[in-house]
């Protein structure tokens, strides 16, 4: 790991005042995507800003039927938060799906919605329940905050301080775990909302987490399985590599989604 | 350099780090404490998890300084003097290492486990040591040593 300026800053304006005062720096929230990285040498921030200790970026809120979660919160502290396993039990099952528990002692919603990765979990359900990212100078709806693989709306700089979850009517996450690494190989979030029925895919788009219109409107007419059987995803859009073909991909996402409606509560 | 303070333990600690200095660098070569090992060195073995603040975490995934102000707990904490926390017997009396690497992670996962839930089937610990990989004992004999636990701990 090449070395860097490392910041402990304890509010939000001192950590973006931080960020901004430094040549290359970067966030670093739980640190479970950015330390791996770091030790690769593939990546060589000049500052390391470590929001740890930044107290108002942590903590669940639920205010009407919104779940408002702090960017910092650890996806063990989602999983087990009697709030969101009763407003929105899909949410809080995703969150205790990730990685492993010391990764989900350590790990963070922002940092993981921040990083969108093409094979990370909380993008497909920021994207299926219609989530809104709020950061520390705009609020940017779900739709319009995943960009591509690893690219999202935030600004050189931007931080993010919180996801909001409208409550859904019905929803459910169906992940087929890559056995090794723990990532989605194919997940997809299903969700009935105030706005219709949403179909999020992870672990398969070439330009990371994305909708499926097809199932959607198809679930619009009739919230079943059977609905989405006949519905198939083009694999020339979807990740082929050593873990499986976009074929399979393709096969997996009609599955995980039949599944998801099923499972939906 | 930064300086770092922790509980280490239960002993408070102190030290002159770099800021890329990892927690489980500054636990064995600054502290001496070598039962915390490094399998992997990219998150996935196990064989570093230490308690930071009663949570468990790979120490090969944290920075010295994220941990400034933590209580730590090594499995050199478990044990009182020379008799063996309930987990560590278990691990004896099941046969629940054989070359032992992997078991200081092992141990503290397992006790974070107990300690969060008493009650976990055998279903729950296998999920739960998703994160620890072991490549002697197949881990039934960890299993079996962890619900020998859930009853003496």
């Amino acid at each position: 790991m090449y070395d860097f300026a490392y910041h402990k800053p304890s509010s939000v304006s001192d950590a973006v005042a931080a960020r901004s005062g430094a040549e290359d720096g970067t966030y670093v929230a739980g640190g479970m995507t950015l330390v791996p990285t770091l030790k690769q040498r593939l990546a060589q921030p000049s500052d390391l800003i470590d929001l740890g200790s930044v107290s108002e970026l942590k903590g669940i809120t639920v205010s009407g039927d919104t779940v408002t979660i702090g960017a910092m919160t650890t996806h063990a502290t989602v999983a087990n938060s009697a709030d969101v396993q009763s407003v929105i039990p899909a949410l809080a099952a995703l969150a205790g799906m990730i990685g492993d528990p010391q990764v989900r002692n350590r790990g963070t919603i922002g940092g993981s919605v921040a990083n969108n990765d093409p094979a990370a979990d909380y993008p497909a359900a920021c994207l299926a329940l219609g989530a809104i990212i709020k950061t520390d100078k705009r609020e940017i709806a779900a739709d319009d905050f995943f960009t591509g693989m690893f690219e999202t709306a935030l600004e050189d700089g931007e931080m993010i301080v919180s996801v909001s979850f409208p409550k859904p009517q019905k929803a459910s996450y169906q992940k087929f775990i890559n056995p090794a690494s723990r990532y989605a190989l194919v997940g997809v979030f299903a969700a009935q909302t105030g706005g219709g029925a949403r179909v999020a895919v992870t672990g398969a788009g070439q330009d990371g987490v994305f909708r499926v219109p097809e199932m959607e409107s198809a679930l619009g007419a009739n919230w079943s399985p059977e609905a989405v059987a006949g519905v198939s995803v083009d694999a020339g859009t979807l990740n082929a590599d050593i873990h499986a073909s976009a074929e399979y991909r393709a096969h997996l996402i009609t599955v995980m989604a039949k599944r998801a409606v099923a499972a939906a509560s | 350099m930064p300086t770092v303070s922790m509980t280490v333990n239960g002993k408070k600690v102190s030290g002159e780090v770099e800021g890329r200095t990892l927690l489980v660098q500054f636990l064995r070569e600054n502290l001496h404490l070598t039962g915390t090992h490094v399998g992997c060195d990219t998150s996935q073995c196990g064989a570093c998890v230490v308690h930071v603040n009663g949570d468990s975490m790979k120490s090969c995934t944290l920075l010295a300084v994220q941990a400034e102000g933590a209580e730590v707990t090594t499995i050199e904490g478990l044990a009182d003097g020379d008799t063996l926390h309930p987990m560590q017997e278990a691990f004896r009396d099941n046969h629940g290492l054989q070359c032992g690497f992997c078991t200081p992670g092992m141990v503290m996962s397992a006790v974070d486990l107990v300690k969060k839930n008493p009650k976990a089937s055998e279903h729950e610990i296998r999920e739960w040591l998703e994160g620890n990989i072991c490549r002697c004992t197949g881990y039934h004999n960890i299993v079996k040593s962890i619900q020998q636990a859930q009853q003496t701990m």
